[in-house]
């Protein structure tokens, strides 16, 4: 070990790595795998008030990702590897002569070996005013909540620089509400990535999605008022533009101050001087990683799959491992406010002799343009508006593609296109690119290293694991090399079961088996007969001898007997779990129609009871906050008022929404909600592969939304249209029409048909939707079957249903009557006075919510944590 | 410990530093589910019984959301050990080590349990 020259009688020679962002966490990782934290003492000094985290990711904050969720960092790994982290203590000073970092602490440490890894700082343009009052850099954590803040007191925000993070930052502001602009000194968005046509169908569908962009204008002075907050910006053609907000977003430099101030070399444009090893070119001890280091190749990358293989190359050449980078590849895909971008290789054509292949639609805001050589290899990309095919073409770089690069960039179902299967490309493709993953490794994930699942290849190889673009691909490969191995997926619903959940459900209905125990040691793997089971199998079995209960001669009664024990926790306590541990409450409001009177009771309830009241988006009122010994209380109350369990909790009708219909609206042509409450009533109770939501619409102006219901009913002048298969959730699906004009009758008995046709059918947690999707045939299919009755079913499925409605009977009128059952609902078994102690509320907007600081009171706390 | 669940009479006990408490009669657990008791120092502990009339007893607080829930968690067996799946974001803990199976950096405490 050449370098780690040991100083004096310390016992482990000491490795100090500046700056904690996502290559120094990358950098850490690749000492562990070598050992070099066991034959190290590893310090890192770390600026910012937490450990590494998802910068690429940073965005995601504005749609929901809390700090926590981007963290890179395992508190459990610094631990085990006993590297000393210091958070929120930057390193001030770097003494090469005598080896020591000072920290803004005052800590020192000395070192053998010193690592870099600073990363950039946002550029701002020196014009006036640049630090007033509501500007902001987008770069780090705080700033996004500085940003989100100041957002809450502003109309109008403007973005200056027309890249990839300024399209983003933009983005967010639009997100928090505010009016967008955004101000690029280029004639095009993304100059860096995409040519005049790419950027032409971008400006087309960002200025569609209601964004102002303002090209070849440069921000010469922000305007502030009189408070110094800022009020507008001046342009350079002479314009004024009012906003409130300004994020600088104009580029990034690299962070190399330390490295000055101590005598390391640095580039004519900024950058750490750094060898094919990514040690500094003035001090073997020092090496520089990431986006503060100048590479080799007279680059600084901006990107951090580079930036990862910095950090490895630096791992490898401290254990005197060969190693080197050399260069790395700029491609970049993502997908902001909806639009896919992507550029790869040599997208714009610097090549001498190249040709280009281009498609525009600039109306559809498509553009993709290759690159291709002489010899028809492929060179290089741009894709705006449509990168399906990111993934493969990137892969493809550098060599001949086995299809004609026209048919690869014409959008499908030209007759011309091709569909280029990851299975094509050589081994040796990278297929992600953030680590550098190839196509045999991924392969050999799945032959040598027995993965089964993405999330475990994911786990092995790292692939997919920083932006996710490659993920659909690694998909792809991963199930073509599952097949091609013989190995069979297993499609057993559980490690208890081999058999489907259809299965299952015909063995239920068919040996009559009203008993989970009994189906798992008759009928359950060999290993798992006459054990407990698991969580996933206990409720699907729940609900499928719920589902047939009056038919195979159940008791109807999901907490009656053995069933009890089956259920999650929702069902078992008929309320919702919450993020504390108290339950909310919801019942039933069919069609959303409701009582002056009984809108009453849920006042008077949730005022005696202290809950939280909200109106939901399925046209009824939640109440939160009821600790479980308070449900049964709180139920006797409503089941006195006529209210019934609204099923919130199960697997099961959820709601049948309305509009107001032909009885007040003047376009309606047929009584909404008396159909969409019959519909709700009817189908109350029923247990389901998973939930099921339905709505009425009026007319076919659609206030209810029918058609993103798992069965929507819209009224025509001669009667009802059913569209089954909607969806709304993560991944919305419009329903299909499955037959017109149907009259009252004949829309309940195909419904009838069709709910009992998907609850035989689906998988375990299947909606509709992708019940649909999946189902061979597809909708064809299940009209054959429901309509024509081309299986001869359709007496037998109506038999099931007219023996669950018949059946019916409200759980929670059932539950209060039962002092056993009632027994259950304590927080304690030994106490059933004593509340839980860690179910508290604060108030909020003159209502309460969860307490959550109690929830840490007495947790385990994060080991590592407590060296800061 | 194994007994016929449906011998009468018989007490659940936790051990505690200072001898075995008394939460409940085995009568009020239910082959499959969970129930919570509080001991004196204010800790809350899950019990759980399965289908051969074996108890386990875990810390009840579930380590990922801070919540007292794991009593009310499913629980089932894996490869031939007894887990409870915690009710609110489903990861599983061995009711005999408390380890939890989903990380493997995460262990809830366990306490020994008898029936007398
Ligand atoms: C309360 C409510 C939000 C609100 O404040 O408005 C809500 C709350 C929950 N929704 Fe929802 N959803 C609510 C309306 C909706 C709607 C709107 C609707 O029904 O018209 C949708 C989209 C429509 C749809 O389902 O297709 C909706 C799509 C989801 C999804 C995504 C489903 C999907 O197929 O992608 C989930 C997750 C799941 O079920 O796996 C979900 C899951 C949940 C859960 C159960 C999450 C959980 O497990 O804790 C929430 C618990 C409810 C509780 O604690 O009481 N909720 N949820 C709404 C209750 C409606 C009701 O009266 O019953
Ligand atoms: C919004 C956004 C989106 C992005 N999207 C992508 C993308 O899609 N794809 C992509 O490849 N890249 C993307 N990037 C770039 C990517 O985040 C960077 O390439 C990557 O984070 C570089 O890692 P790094 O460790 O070199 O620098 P950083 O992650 O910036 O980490 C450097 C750390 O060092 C700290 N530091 C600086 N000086 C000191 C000191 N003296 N003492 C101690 N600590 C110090 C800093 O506070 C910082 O925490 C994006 C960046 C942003 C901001
Ligand atoms: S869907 Fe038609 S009938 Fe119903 S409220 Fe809207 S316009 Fe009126
Ligand atoms: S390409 Fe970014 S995670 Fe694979």
């Amino acid at each position: 070990m050449s370098t780690t020259a040991l100083g004096g009688d310390r016992p482990r020679p000491t490795i100090v790595l500046v700056g904690h962002g996502m290559v120094g966490q990358r950098f850490l990782e690749a000492l562990a795998e070598r050992g070099l934290t066991a034959t190290h003492r590893v310090v890192v000094l770390c600026e910012e008030p937490r450990p590494a985290y998802d910068r690429v990711a940073l965005t995601s904050y504005f749609s929901g990702k809390t700090p926590e969720d981007l963290s890179m960092t395992d508190m459990e790994f610094i631990e085990k590897e006993g590297i000393e982290l210091y958070i929120g203590d930057p390193a001030e000073t770097i003494d090469r002569e005598a080896r020591k970092v000072t920290a803004r602490s005052g800590l020192v440490v000395d070192y053998d070996i010193l690592v870099l890894a600073t990363g950039s700082y946002p550029f701002v343009p020196p014009v006036p005013n640049k630090d007033a009052k509501g500007c902001f850099v987008y770069r780090t954590i705080e700033d996004l909540l500085a940003i989100e803040e100041y957002a809450k007191t502003r109309s109008t925000g403007a973005v200056v620089g027309g890249g990839l993070l300024g399209l983003e930052a933009a983005g967010a502001l639009k997100g928090l509400g505010l009016t967008s602009h955004i101000v690029e000194f280029a004639p095009r968005l993304m100059p860096v990535q995409v040519d005049e046509g790419g950027g032409a169908a971008l400006l087309r569908t960002i200025e569609d999605m209601g964004l102002t962009v303002h090209t070849g204008v440069g921000t010469q002075e922000i305007v502030v008022g009189e408070d110094g907050a800022v009020t507008g910006m001046k342009l350079s053609d002479g314009s004024e533009l009012a906003t409130g907000l300004v994020v600088f977003s104009a580029g990034v430099r690299p962070r190399d101050q330390l490295a000055r101030d101590c005598g390391l070399t640095v580039g004519e444009r900024g950058g750490i001087t750094v060898d094919e090893q990514c040690r500094t070119v003035a001090d073997p001890h020092v090496f520089a990683i990431g986006e503060c280091a100048l590479a080799s190749d007279g680059r600084v990358y901006g990107l951090v799959a580079p930036g990862y293989e910095q950090a490895e190359t630096a791992a490898a050449t401290i254990a005197s491992d060969e190693a080197a980078f050399v260069g790395a590849d700029l491609s970049t895909k993502l997908k902001l406010l909806g639009v896919d971008v992507a550029s790869f290789g040599d997208a714009h054509g610097a090549t001498e002799d190249c040709l280009d292949v281009v498609y525009s639609d600039s109306r559809a805001g498509l553009y993709k343009k290759l690159v291709i050589g002489r010899d028809g290899t492929l060179l290089g990309g741009i894709l705006v508006g449509d990168a399906e095919a990111y993934g493969t073409l990137k892969a493809f770089t550098g060599s001949v593609p086995p299809v004609s690069p026209e048919s690869l960039v014409l959008p499908a179902g030209t007759g011309e296109s091709a569909q280029l299967g990851p299975t094509a490309l050589p081994d040796d493709a990278i297929i992600c690119s953030c680590n550098n993953v190839r196509k045999g490794t991924i392969r050999g994930a799945v032959t040598e290293h027995k993965c089964t699942t993405v999330p475990e290849v994911k786990k092995c190889t790292k692939a997919g694991t920083t932006c996710g673009s490659c993920v659909k691909v690694l998909g792809q490969l991963v199930n073509a090399e599952l097949e091609a191995s013989g190995v069979e997926v297993d499609k057993g619903l559980c490690g208890c079961f081999a058999q489907t959940r259809e299965e299952l459900y015909e063995i239920v209905l068919a040996l009559r088996i009203t008993s989970y125990q009994q189906l798992l040691d008759r009928h359950g793997r060999e290993g798992a007969q006459g054990g407990d089971g698991c969580e996933t199998c206990k409720p699907a079995v729940a609900s499928i001898i719920a589902s047939l209960a009056p038919t195979i001669g159940a008791d109807g009664y999901v907490l009656g007997g053995e069933q009890a024990a089956l259920q999650d926790t929702n069902d078992h306590f008929l309320a919702n779990l919450q993020k504390n541990g108290s339950y909310s409450i919801v019942p039933r409001i069919p069609g959303g129609e409701i009582t002056p009177e009984k809108l009453i009771v849920i006042g008077e309830v949730a005022r005696d009871f202290g809950l939280y009241t909200k109106i939901t988006g399925g046209q009824r009122i939640d109440m939160f906050g009821a600790r479980v010994e308070q449900l049964p209380l709180i139920w006797a109350r409503l089941v006195d008022a006529g209210f019934e369990s609204g099923h919130a909790y199960g697997k099961s009708l959820r709601t049948v929404k309305s509009c107001v219909g032909q009885t007040w609206c003047r376009y309606g042509v047929q009584d909404s909600v008396r159909m969409a409450i019959d519909l709700e009533l009817r189908y109350r109770g029923l247990r389901s592969p998973h939930k099921l939501k339905s709505a009425v619409s009026g007319c076919a102006r659609e206030c209810a939304e029918a058609q993103s219901k798992d069965f929507g009913v819209i009224a025509t002048s001669s009667g009802w249209n059913l569209y089954v298969g909607g969806n709304g959730g993560a991944t919305p699906r419009h329903a299909d029409l499955l037959a017109q004009d149907l009259s009252d009758a004949e829309l309940v008995r195909l419904i009838d048909r069709f709910l009992m046709f998907y609850i035989r059918t689906a998988d375990r947690l299947e909606r509709t939707s992708t019940w649909l999707e999946r189902i061979e045939g597809g909708l064809d299919h299940v009209r054959d079957v429901v309509v024509h009755d081309s299986l001869g079913i359709c007496e037998e499925l109506e038999a099931l249903m007219s023996a669950h409605v018949a059946n019916y009977r409200d759980e929670w009128a059932e539950t209060i009557n039962d002092p056993e059952k009632l027994a259950r609902f304590v927080s304690f078994v030994n106490a059933p006075d004593t509340p839980d102690p860690v179910v508290g509320f604060v108030p909020e907007r003159d209502q309460i919510k969860p307490d959550l600081p109690l929830l840490t009171i007495g947790t385990r706390p994060l080991e590592g944590s407590a060296q800061r | 410990m194994t007994l016929a669940p449906e011998t009468t009479d018989l007490k659940i006990q936790l051990r505690l530093e200072d001898g075995w408490l008394t939460v409940c009669d085995l009568s009020q657990l239910n082959p499959g589910r969970g129930v919570a008791a509080l001991l004196p120092d204010g800790r809350q502990v899950a019990v759980f019984l399965d289908r051969a009339g074996r108890t386990y007893a875990i810390d009840n607080r579930d380590p990922f959301s801070g919540a007292a829930v794991l009593s009310r968690g499913l629980t089932g067996t894996h490869q031939g050990r007894p887990f409870v799946a915690s009710p609110l974001l489903k990861q599983r803990f061995d009711l005999e080590s408390g380890q939890c199976l989903d990380d493997e950096t995460v262990r809830v405490p366990t306490y020994e349990v008898r029936t007398s």
